[in-house]
């Protein structure tokens, strides 16, 4: 712990008691950037809902969101880009007892990941998968994601993007996931109830996290400042009980905040388990 | 027992009584039977199938589930072969044990899913980016498809590396009568008995037989497919990056012995030496018996390591060298390596999804 600045005040010593103190830090995130933001949520819901530490796994894919492994003080998995709910799959099939959290960027989890998070929330697999939203690839320096806003700017569209975004959330529900929400870095006190009830729940859960990201998309469209996205995200939410009042057009640019699914499910490991119970007892 | 099998039904028990309770696969032609007939027994023995939503999607699959714990398996063919490479590499990076079997077909791209051929040889050894060496092992059909994957269980347990199968369409297809042992000796990796923070994942001596954590067992670990330092934490100082690469590559090179094996039907009278591996290897060998000239003979079972110093020293004054293989030549390039002097070297290929004969191999010797 000798290694690491901090005012003492700031971060509890919990939130310490989560992390690999010696040598990890300071961390790779910028100043202003919206991770640290779930990363506290979710070491605080952890803690919390008292999850034994060697009962954690925290798996991701590669970008900045995927680097938060490296800091957890629990058995962790930094896969490969997009492949981290493949992976994380493999580890909750092989020991259902762990419980294993995926998180990841817009990019990893939807463009070159998404054909994993489409399976891995039709299947129900039990994992908690956090998607941190910050509307583009950040690690490489900003180019478009799947969720780059029409028109916005990024270093692979340098005149706006034409494409429009995709919706992680429709696509987890669509695809079956038990859990579905949507929150901001804005709101932690929303963003850790939702963590604490995603991990609560059994089969896929699904959490996107709209967020801040100053040093690249901000810079990128006019907001260099932490304050200047944070306003540009809670200028754009709106509560899902305000959305059902409006129509398509309004909820053009908007971040639809709440709870979409929350549904009971045989989560697939347990399925797995009581298939090889049956296949035994034929036997 | 003796009974009458196909190939990759012999891959598939010798995985089952290896020890193999994970197996992530997608459907591809000529290597499907495997995943199906995984997907029927691992639940029977309390293991896990799941049919993944693609190749690489198996691939990680079964990185995760050996990461954390259970030795695990994948199958596949040529295009589902490339696909996996990306995770190949992440295994050998992480040194997570894993079975890969490429049930070779004719390519480029989709090419010939219903026939055979042994143009993988050089990909499963260059398939992936950057600089580590890989284990691959080739049987000449079904009983040796049942060895060599109990021995591919084995050594990637016992190394914590990827380690590839290569069989092919005739071999995966080909029915043949298979004694199965009626007992199997199976490694189980061991784990660490030190505390949690006297453990270090990749400690120097961890090559053969070294205990290594899983997930869930309580040591903290951190698997990164970033070049990493012992305690598996990502490092960018030059020192640190070699010794990563060194340590991929002692891992396997300080293994050799233990790795290499061959077939040798040596002839100290013969001017001839042929170097033959998998299907091929059976019209090779019958073109050896059916010729009446003297001849030196390997088959390698063990395709990488390259034994270099075994086929220098079988190739040493020899006047010829011939190598039959169902490619445009990729092992031939090897052995080319290997030959010094004035040696002539001969290729002897069929590629058009068709066995090479005995016959187009006899014209070659006689």
């Amino acid at each position: 712990m000798t290694a690491v600045k901090t005012s003492g005040k700031k971060f509890s010593p919990m939130v310490h008691s989560y992390l690999r103190m010696d040598e990890r830090f300071p961390h790779v995130w910028c100043p202003g950037c919206g991770i640290g933001v779930l990363f506290a949520a979710l070491i605080h819901a952890l803690h919390e809902l008292n999850i034994p530490k060697d009962k954690i796994l925290l798996a991701s894919g590669i970008g900045c969101t995927s680097r938060m492994p490296g800091y957890l003080d629990t058995d962790t998995f930094h896969v490969l880009h997009g492949r981290a709910l493949a992976a994380a799959t493999g580890v909750k099939l092989a020991r259902p007892d762990m419980e294993v959290i995926v998180v990841g960027g817009d990019g990893d989890m939807l463009a070159i990941g998404g054909n994993h998070f489409i399976h891995a929330a039709r299947r129900n697999i039990g994992i908690t998968c956090i998607v941190l939203n910050n509307y583009n690839y950040a690690m490489t320096g900003g180019q478009q994601s799947p969720t780059t806003p029409r028109d916005m700017f990024a270093t692979t569209a340098p005149y706006g993007a034409i494409d429009d975004p995709a919706d992680a959330c429709s696509l987890a529900a669509a695809s079956g996931a038990a859990f579905v929400a949507r929150t901001t870095t804005y709101n932690f006190v929303q963003l850790k109830r939702f963590v604490k009830t995603a991990l609560s729940r059994k089969g896929f859960r699904l959490i996107e996290v709209a967020a801040q990201c100053p040093t690249i998309f901000g810079r990128l469209n006019r907001m260099p400042a932490t304050r200047d996205l944070i306003t540009w995200i809670k200028g754009h939410t709106v509560t899902l009980e305000a959305a059902k009042k409006m129509d398509a057009a309004q909820l053009r640019d908007k971040i639809v905040t709440g709870v979409f699914v929350d549904r009971e499910v045989e989560e697939y490991s347990d399925r797995y388990t009581r298939l090889i119970k049956k296949v035994r007892n034929a036997h | 027992m003796r009974r009458l099998v196909s190939g990759n039904e012999a891959c598939a028990e010798a995985a089952l009584r290896a020890g193999i309770r994970f197996f992530g696969g997608y459907p591809i032609t000529p290597s499907t039977e495997i995943a199906e007939l995984m997907a029927e027994e691992l639940p029977r023995v309390g293991g896990v199938f799941i049919q993944m939503e693609d190749e690489i999607a198996s691939i990680m699959s079964i990185v995760g589930a050996s990461a954390a714990g259970v030795p695990s398996m994948t199958a596949t063919s040529g295009p589902g072969f490339s696909l996996m490479q990306e995770g190949i590499g992440y295994a050998a990076m992480t040194e997570v044990a894993v079975v890969v079997v490429d049930v070779m077909r004719g390519g480029p791209a989709t090419g010939l899913p219903t026939k055979g051929s042994q143009a993988d040889f050089q990909q499963a050894r260059w398939g992936t980016h950057g600089d580590h060496p890989v284990v691959v092992f080739a049987p000449r059909g079904v009983e040796e498809t049942f060895a060599l994957t109990l021995r591919a269980v084995e050594v990637s347990e016992r190394l914590r590396v990827p380690v590839i199968l290569l069989t092919d369409e005739f071999i995966g297809h080909m029915r043949e009568i298979v004694s199965f042992p009626s007992k199997v000796e199976v490694y189980h990796r061991q784990r660490p008995r030190v505390a949690s923070s006297e453990y270090v994942h990749y400690a120097d001596e961890n090559n053969y037989n070294a205990p290594y954590a899983s997930f869930g067992g309580g040591y903290a670990i951190h698997l990164t497919g970033l070049t990493h330092r012992s305690d598996g934490f990502p490092i960018n100082d030059a020192p640190t990056i070699r010794w990563n690469n060194e340590r991929l590559h002692a891992k396997i090179e300080d293994n050799l012995a233990y790795l290499e094996d061959n077939y040798v039907d040596d002839d100290p009278d013969a001017d001839t030496l042929m170097v033959a591996f998998g299907s091929s290897a059976r019209s090779a060998y019958e073109a050896k018996l059916l010729t009446d000239k003297p001849l030196a003979y390997i088959r390698l079972l063990t395709l990488w390591p390259f034994p270099d110093a075994t086929i220098r020293r079988l190739a040493r004054g020899r006047k010829r060298v011939i190598v039959p293989e169902m490619n445009e030549g990729q092992l031939c390039r090897e052995v080319q390596r290997c030959l010094s002097g004035d040696t002539e070297l001969v290729s002897v290929t069929r590629n058009d999804g068709s066995m090479l004969t005995p016959r187009e191999v006899l014209e070659v010797l006689e």
